[in-house]
């Protein structure tokens, strides 16, 4: 049988399941003797396992295969949880994700081998007989423990839909009932009545499930009775009624279902849905565990959609917005007439267009949790090496971005989570001998801003020494002493952006081999952000990335340069304003003004793009103020068109890496104007 | 039938040029362009080609001949080279032209020009030659991929 179209499924689900074996590992570490999570890890294992047995990967089934049976004797006591025991359990899970890695890349589980974890735990099982605690539990409760498992697992969905769908109709005071139908011994056609039963239910409300399930009741395989839930709006006489008239039906038995009922009724009619259900009982008096258990029910209402989909959705918006500029464009030169109702009918199409467009937007984005869910493994993982003890405090996980940019930051935010520890969070000796928290933290933050989303990066370490940036920029001949005296404090600490720039003493396994901030700004760069660094010496310091919330349409000002036309990201822009040029000053060899109490640095924006015909402005210009981080430059233009919505279009690959030209979009009238990206400017 | 090779013939001044049919997408007629800041000499600048920003390449410029104003006859040929998208602007096209292998000799060089090395192939045609252009070497592709 080809398995090939369960691949993706069986990804995508792999994906979760580990993603969630990783938080509860994590957890675990600190907790070890936390049946919940055991029981948690339990599940996952057994149900990858499934999944893989059927798929037919050998490897991944008997590699969970062994860690379920571990865990399984952890659970009764056989095997005490140990720190070892936790460490097989991360290797193990990392030869999970490696043999998913595969399946996406090449379709296959790939030559790693697992026989050696295999083994490991397999002799935890053996030696942990040895320090057992307590054997209380018999060989046969386990075994109908390790049954109900395997069957709730299979239960699980069913009933966290019919729970969800009952809340649901509560609400909309519909009301509910367990109907139980018992026919007649004499019956002769029970599929045919059984169909009528349902038939009749089916027009005066809505059959929730069934016991057994209606295909089995279909084959005839079930006794005399079955259950339904059911939902109308007919109260329980009515209906009991209407049933008990079909012929050949002996008894029909009603009962009213109402939230607190709930479970205990439920019961009644599933004994699989009993024992999971009374698990959920339990669980919510832990609120941890119901948040994950809500945050499952926000899972299963995801849709996955290929992201080349969207992307054509996100083109059919970008045309619509095309046209509706056309329009306005139209709109404003016909004669007076039929003028407002043009305007009304292109407003109304503009309400549309901006609503379609957030509402696609908005499918693409994801939260950055996706991200940030590998993060405590890594810090774990590198405070474990380097000795150092590591909080990592992470907030504004549900912040939500483009779901290119999570494919992109990840590199870039390991980068910095990893100088941070390494380079600045001090060993443990320093920190106390500084008066600090033996553990160091590394912070990690996300929030929106406006039109953009901030990552932080912040650790209590050591700060940045700008003396040393200093030196090591003039050791290394990126600039000469004199004009390394000249830089501000911000200027020097931006020269860690430099490529080849590394401070670190020591080249450590992780970090200092050179190659670093340079690319975390050309990466953050390349998704149109911007990366800065706050820094105390020894206090700390904080990495703020500033990523914009959509890629592929922004608002832009318009603005001619002689013939051409050009679009300014507006929110690289901080005001428009005149000058004349009687205020301009230089200052070696750059033309400033005194705008506002600062010196302005002004930008000939037409000499720098060679227009054609470009003349010096003179007399009264106009200067759009472009701001990046903390600096402001003045850009001087010709004339302003206004502000529009634009389609960000790639120049292509045989354009690729012109200076200052971040893109081109497409006018109203079906020209190109180009996107100056303000931020090279600078 | 394999020793049949089509191309589109298109002119610059008086002479013929002729491009591997298989990289042709289609023919446009002449539009705005928008000029590129920072892009070599010889990209005249980009186009709106149904919603794609398609860059273009002007062969007067790349040919080193003198430059000519956009005409009712100018066309851009858009092409497709190992997934680049690329527009070339010349005088006029209008055919396409099947050559047999045996009438496709070996370009001879002609002094010194700019264009010997763009071009590797003739092609004969009652009398009339078509120089067959290569169009890597003309979009200087290799040493972009090289970058």
């Amino acid at each position: 049988m080809d398995m090939n179209q369960y691949l993706e499924i069986f990804i995508d689900e792999s994906k979760e399941h580990l993603q969630e074996m990783n938080q509860i590992l994590l957890e675990l570490e600190n907790k070890p003797d936390n049946l919940k999570l055991l029981d948690a890890i339990f599940r996952i294992a057994h149900t990858i396992k499934g999944m893989a047995g059927t798929m037919g990967y050998s490897k991944i089934t008997n590699l969970t295969h062994k860690m379920e049976s571990l865990m399984h004797e952890v659970r009764t006591g056989n095997v005490k949880i140990s720190e070892k025991i936790v460490d097989v359990l991360f290797e193990c899970f990392d030869a999970l994700e490696e043999y998913v890695e595969n399946l996406i890349a090449n379709g296959e589980e790939g030559a790693l081998d697992t026989e050696d974890l295999v083994n490991k735990l397999a002799a935890f099982i053996s030696n942990g007989g040895d320090v057992e605690i307590e054997k209380t539990v018999s060989k046969s409760t386990v075994d109908t423990e390790e049954k109900n498992d395997g069957e709730h697992k299979f239960s699980i969905e069913f009933d966290e839909i019919t729970r969800n769908v009952i809340n649901k109709a509560i609400e909309s005071d519909v009301n509910i009932f367990k109907i139980d139908v018992i026919l007649d011994e004499n019956c002769m056609l029970k599929a045919a009545r059984s169909f009528i039963v349902f038939n009749k239910l089916e027009n005066l409300g809505e059959v929730i499930s069934s016991k057994p399930d209606v295909e089995l009741i279909e084959d005839e395989k079930f006794d005399l009775n079955f259950e339904i839930l059911y939902f109308t709006k007919l109260d329980q006489l009515t209906l009991h009624n209407e049933l008990i008239n079909i012929s050949e039906i002996r008894e029909v038995v009603i009962e009213e279902i109402d939230e607190k009922l709930e479970v205990e009724k439920l019961d009644d009619t599933n004994d699989i849905v009993e024992t999971k259900d009374k698990k959920i009982e339990k669980k919510s008096n832990k609120s941890k565990e119901k948040g994950k258990k809500k945050h499952a029910k926000k899972a299963s209402k995801t849709v996955r959609v290929d992201i080349e989909r969207l992307d054509n959705l996100m083109n059919l918006v970008s045309e619509l917005i095309i046209i509706k500029t056309r329009l306005e464009d139209g709109g404003n030169r016909h004669s007076e007439g039929r003028t407002s109702e043009m305007h009304e009918t292109i407003e109304y199409l503009e309400r549309i267009t901006t609503s379609l467009h957030d509402a696609v937007m908005k499918v693409r984005m994801v939260p950055v949790e996706r991200t940030f869910n590998r993060f405590p493994r890594m810090v774990r993982d590198l405070s474990k090496d380097l000795g150092k003890g590591i909080n990592l405090v992470m907030s504004g996980e549900d912040t939500e971005v483009d779901r290119t940019v999570i494919d992109e930051i990840g590199d870039p935010l390991i980068h910095l989570i990893r100088n941070s520890i390494d380079h600045g969070i001090e060993d443990k000796a320093t920190r106390i001998a500084r008066g600090k928290d033996e553990n160091g933290t590394v912070a990690l933050r996300a929030y929106p801003d406006g039109n953009t989303v901030v990552i932080e990066v912040e650790d209590d370490g050591n700060g940045i020494d700008s003396e040393a940036i200093k030196n090591i920029a003039i050791e290394r001949k990126f600039l000469t002493e004199s004009e390394v005296v000249q830089l501000s404090e911000k200027e020097v600490i931006n020269l860690l952006f430099n490529a080849g720039f590394s401070t670190a003493k020591e080249v450590t396994d992780l970090s200092g081999r050179g190659v670093g901030l340079d690319v975390v700004k050309s990466k953050i760069e390349s998704l149109n952000g911007t990366v800065e660094v706050d820094t105390v010496l020894g206090k700390g310091s904080k990495f703020i990335i500033r990523l914009p919330l959509t890629l592929a349409i922004i608002q832009a000002l318009m603005i001619t340069l002689k013939e051409e036309i050009y679009a300014i990201p507006l929110n690289n822009i901080k005001e428009i304003s005149t000058i004349n040029s009687e205020e301009i000053s230089m200052i070696q060899d750059q033309e400033v003004v005194l705008y506002r109490g600062k010196t302005l640095p002004l930008i000939r924006l037409g000499s720098i793009l060679n227009t054609k015909k470009y003349e010096k402005n003179i007399g009264d210009m106009l200067v759009v103020v472009v701001k990046k981080g903390d600096e402001e430059a003045g850009i001087i233009v010709d004339e302003l068109i206004g502000q529009q919505e634009i389609v960000i279009k790639s120049l292509g690959k045989y354009l690729k890496g012109i200076n200052i030209i971040a893109g081109a979009t497409i006018l109203g009238n079906g020209g190109v104007a180009l996107i100056v990206d303000s931020n090279q400017l600078f | 039938m394999e020793d049949l090779r089509e191309y589109v013939v298109f002119k610059i001044d008086n002479e013929y040029y002729g491009i591997n049919i298989k990289f042709v997408e289609n023919i446009e007629k002449a539009q705005s362009i928008t000029r590129v800041p920072f892009a070599q000499s010889y990209l005249e600048g980009v186009i709106n080609l149904r919603g794609n920003i398609i860059p273009v390449v002007n062969l007067r410029e790349r040919f080193m001949m003198e430059s000519k104003d956009i005409t009712k006859d100018t066309r851009i040929i858009i092409i497709n080279f190992s997934g680049y998208n690329i527009g070339l602007v010349v005088d006029s096209s209008s055919e396409v032209v099947q050559f047999d292998e045996e009438n496709i000799e070996k370009a001879p060089k002609i002094g010194n020009l700019a264009k010997n090395d763009f071009i590797k192939e003739v092609g004969k045609e009652n009398e009339r030659i078509v120089m067959l252009i290569d169009i890597k070497k003309v979009l200087d592709i290799v040493e972009l991929e090289s970058k």
